[in-house]
Parts: C-alpha cells; sequence; structure tokens
C-alpha cells in the first residue's frame, strides 16, 4: 500500500451502523490522494452516511483492506488515537450534544485531547466561533439555533482539533441558498488551504444527493449506486455519464 | 438489536414454559450484559484515570452535586421523617416492655446499618438515576454518541464515569447526613414524647451499639449502590441501541432492575454483618 495516499481501499464493503446484516457497498477499490476533493452522489436512503461512517472509522469494514494514511482502519486502539484524530467527521445536522452550548460543543475536543490553559481555549474556540459566523449564539443551547447553525458548528468543532481528512455527511441538504453559499465557498478555502489549518490544504469527502451544487467546486465526483462506489472523476466525468443514477443525482432524465 | 430486545419483542406466547423460560433468558442476558458494562466501565476508570482530566473533573463535580449536594433539602426532610418514624414506633413498645435504655441501639441498627443507606439508595435512584436513563438514552437516539466516538472521545470515559463517580460519593456523603439527621431528630422526636433519657446517655448508647466496622461497611455499601445504580442505569440508557419511544421503558426496566440490585447487595451486607 502506499503511504502517499491520504485513503486507500481494496475490495472494502461497509455495513449498515443500523443492521449489520446490511451491506450498502461491495467491492470499493479507491484512492484518495491528500488535498483531493471529492463529492460522493448517491440518491436518499442509499446508505451514504453509512458509508462515510466507515470512512471515518466509527464503523469496520466487513470485509477488503482500508488504508487512512498509512495505517490499517478503523482504528480503535488508544494508542493509535492522534492517528484517528486526523480524520474531522461533520454529521448531518451537526449532531452537538444537546447538554452543553454551542461555545462548549466546539471547546469539547480541545478540552478532551489537548491540555489548553483557560486563555488558550477561549481564543481558540473563539476564532472558531468568528469563522463560522456563530458568535452571537456561542452561549445557547443547541436546541435554541436553527438546523443550519447546528451543522455550522458541528463544522467547527470538527475543524478544532485540525485533522488532515474532514468527511461531511450531506452538509448542504436543507439549506438555504445563503447558508449553502457559505459551505461551498468556506470548503473552498479549506480545500486550497485555510489559515485555521496554517495553510494546509484539507482532503475533504463529502456526501451529496444531488451533484450540481457542487460544480465549480469539487474537483473529484464518485457516485454510490446500487452497492457499487462508481468513480467519475472531475466534472465532465460526471456530465458524461450515462448512468441512471448518475443523472438522477444530476436531476436530468436517464438517457434512453 | 441485542438478543436481549429481540426476546423482548417476540410476538406473546399463552404456553407457561416459554413464557418462564424466555423471562429466564432475558434476565440472564440483562445480567450478563450489565456485568459486562460493569467491567468495562471499572476498565476505563482504572485505565484512563488521569486522561483528560480538564474534561472529566468538571462533569465529576456536576454529578457530585446532581446526586448529592441539589438533594439535601429532600434529605433534610426526610430525616426528620424517618427519627419521627422509628423512634415514635419505638418508644410505643419500648414503653409497654420498659426498655428505653436500648433507643440509641435501635436507632443504630435500623438508621445506621439497614434502613438509612437503603433509603437515600433508592431516593437517589427515583430521582437521579431515572434522569440518567432518559439523558442518555434520548443521546444514544440521537447520535450524540457517534458524535463523540468521531472526536476521539469514549462514551464510557466521558458519560459514564463521571455519572459513577458523582452517584458513589453522593448516595456516600447523603447516607451519612440522612444517619446524623435521624439520629438527632430521633432524639428530638423522644424528648418530645416524654422519654426520660438524657443526651449524653442517648449518644453513649449509640456510641457503644457501633464499632469501627460499621464505618467501613457503611462506606462500602453506600460507594456500593451508589456503583450498582450508575451503572444499571448508564447501561439502560447507553449500552443497548434505543429509539426515542423506548426510552421511557428503558426507564422503568433500569428502576426496577436498579431496586433489586442494591436489595441484592443489602442483603449481602446483612450476611457479612452476621458473619463478623
Amino acid at each position: 500500500m502506499n503511504t502517499a495516499t491520504a485513503i486507500e481501499m481494496c475490495n472494502v464493503a461497509a455495513g449498515s451502523s443500523k443492521d449489520a446484516n446490511i451491506v450498502v457497498a461491495e467491492q470499493v477499490n479507491w484512492k484518495i490522494l491528500p488535498g483531493e476533493y471529492w463529492v460522493i452522489g448517491a440518491p436518499q436512503h442509499s446508505g451514504k452516511s453509512d458509508f462515510l461512517m466507515m470512512i471515518g472509522g466509527l464503523t469496520a469494514p466487513r470485509e477488503g483492506d482500508y488504508i487512512f494514511l498509512g495505517v490499517q482502519m478503523p482504528v480503535f486502539d488508544e494508542t493509535l488515537l492522534a492517528h484517528r484524530l486526523k480524520l474531522g467527521f461533520v454529521f448531518d445536522g451537526g449532531q452537538l450534544l444537546s447538554g452543553l452550548s454551542v461555545a462548549e460543543n466546539i471547546a469539547l475536543p480541545l478540552r478532551y485531547h489537548r491540555e489548553l490553559s483557560p486563555d488558550e481555549l477561549d481564543a481558540r474556540v473563539t476564532e472558531l466561533l468568528e469563522l463560522t459566523d456563530l458568535m452571537a449564539m456561542a452561549n445557547l443551547a443547541p436546541g435554541r439555533i436553527g438546523r443550519a447553525w447546528q451543522q455550522r458548528a458541528g463544522l467547527a468543532r470538527a475543524l478544532a482539533l485540525q485533522p488532515e481528512v474532514l468527511l461531511l455527511d450531506s452538509p448542504l441538504t436543507g439549506l438555504d441558498a445563503r447558508h449553502a453559499n457559505w459551505w461551498l465557498g468556506f470548503l473552498d478555502q479549506l480545500s486550497r488551504g485555510h489559515r485555521w489549518l496554517d495553510g494546509r490544504p484539507m482532503t475533504i469527502i463529502i456526501t451529496a444527493d444531488d451533484f450540481r451544487p457542487w460544480q465549480g467546486h469539487a474537483r473529484q465526483f464518485a457516485c454510490l449506486s446500487e452497492k457499487r462506489l462508481t468513480v467519475l472523476g472531475d466534472w465532465s466525468g460526471v456530465e458524461k455519464s450515462r448512468d441512471a443514477a448518475v443523472r438522477e443525482l444530476l436531476n436530468v432524465e436517464a438517457a434512453p | 438489536m441485542t438478543d436481549t430486545q429481540l426476546l423482548r419483542r417476540l410476538p406473546h406466547t399463552r404456553s407457561f414454559t416459554q413464557v418462564l423460560g424466555r423471562g429466564l433468558l432475558v434476565f440472564l442476558l440483562t445480567v450478563q450484559g450489565v456485568s459486562a458494562f460493569a467491567l468495562i466501565t471499572l476498565g476505563v476508570m482504572l485505565t484512563k484515570f488521569r486522561v483528560a482530566r480538564q474534561a472529566i473533573a468538571p462533569l465529576v463535580r456536576q454529578q457530585i452535586a446532581r446526586a448529592g449536594v441539589q438533594l439535601l433539602p429532600m434529605f433534610a426532610f426526610i430525616s426528620i421523617v424517618l427519627g419521627l418514624l422509628v423512634i415514635g414506633q419505638s418508644v410505643a413498645l419500648q414503653n409497654r416492655i420498659g426498655a428505653v435504655e436500648f433507643l440509641g441501639n435501635i436507632m443504630a441498627v435500623v438508621i445506621v446499618r439497614e434502613l438509612g443507606p437503603l433509603l437515600a439508595a433508592l431516593l437517589v435512584l427515583a430521582r437521579v438515576g431515572t434522569a440518567i436513563v432518559v439523558e442518555l438514552g434520548t443521546a444514544r437516539a440521537m447520535g450524540e454518541i457517534e458524535s463523540l466516538e468521531a472526536l476521539g472521545i469514549d462514551p464510557v470515559h466521558y458519560l459514564v464515569v463521571p455519572r459513577v463517580i458523582g452517584m458513589a460519593l453522593g448516595i456516600f456523603s447523603l447516607t451519612v447526613y440522612l444517619i446524623i439527621g435521624s439520629l438527632v431528630s430521633g432524639y428530638v422526636w423522644a424528648f418530645i414524647q416524654g422519654v426520660p433519657l438524657l443526651p449524653g446517655d442517648y449518644f453513649n448508647q449509640l456510641a457503644g451499639a457501633l464499632n469501627y466496622m460499621d464505618f467501613i461497611l457503611l462506606a462500602l455499601k453506600t460507594c456500593g449502590f451508589g456503583f450498582i445504580i450508575a451503572i444499571v442505569t448508564c447501561y439502560h440508557g447507553l449500552a443497548q441501541p434505543i429509539r426515542v419511544e423506548e426510552v421511557s421503558r428503558a426507564t422503568v426496566r433500569a428502576v426496577a432492575q436498579g431496586t433489586i440490585a442494591c436489595i441484592l447487595l443489602d442483603a449481602l451486607f446483612i450476611v457479612i454483618y452476621l458473619a463478623i
């Protein structure tokens, strides 16, 4: 296996996190290089969230080899925790801890994994709140802010530990144009190299049920349909594809 | 779905042997699950004792406040009532047989060894244990546990360990306050009922009836109650896949099993008292 790759999968099968007997993807052979910006398109309820959770190391592959930055996944060994934290995960809807405020949610990974002084912790959390325009909501409980803002707080929390690879589960679902544009712009910055990451380009993998908003933003595309992951390449590959699932994700009629 | 959940969802049967067998299987699987969960928690407590103290210490303080400090007013009231109940009945009986000199001994046996710790544990189970099942069950159903795992945070370390420590220390402290309050209120009620007993004599009787093992066993028993209640309630809220609509049933199960487990532990301590 090539350690220069960010992610490498060989004949991987992923199962559902809710029912271990259900397979959502199989025979996945896929390679992701550092700094790439992928969108995995899939129809709703096709298991794309489960597939992303497997990439995030939250579930084990049912079969095959999955190598993340040179280490076999999933990593449950505590001695490899630092390696595991190179992956950031943004859940659909943020999935913030309801008992903590927005700022406390963002501070949680820093509090748990880094021995920071209160001043350092405050400074980092404030910077993340400013990056995501959440300053005004810092002390509110997640239940008191809208879903779009909860999703942003989930992003800020995932970025707190400055991961190398960021996984996002359907980040644009249910967002209005203003929020969607903010996400697209911010992810572009992360992909190019954001100051929060000291200018280092971030590897990004996103699941989506519509390819169209990602045109001109994501650089690589793949489609998960009927348990198979098909790599489409860049946007021209998406447009040229005759696959019915891909056409559906572009909201156009499949070719006869 | 776990084996226990599968058994619970099987269609109803009219066969007595099947009902009995199913109940027995569920019981054994639950004992196995709770025991495994307790061992995992103990393992995490030991191996991560010094891990992430900046994040865990405030949670422990929060749980001590919740299972201890915040319940003090209720326990103050209960201690007054408990003193009245025990002394009221004892005085009526002892006046008939002329044995008021045993008032302190009765208080030591009933309040310090038995009723105080068990009552404190059951009250904390009712007030805090139920809330734990609801909040952890809801957190699990809402995907918050996956969030913690994605952040590299062990849910047992973050959610269970502070509750176990808080509950053990909370029940121990509340039992001590409950006992002190009951002993004092007991004397006041005895005085009101005209029992000819000086405070010095009453407390001498108490001191004579207790020995150092009582204090050691009291500490062990109350911490044991706290550990059991926290484990059973966290297990039902956290350790099994759960949907929001199942949280209320899980709470009822946790209270029933927590009560039974506490009574069994109490019975074990009675055996120990009798043996020493």
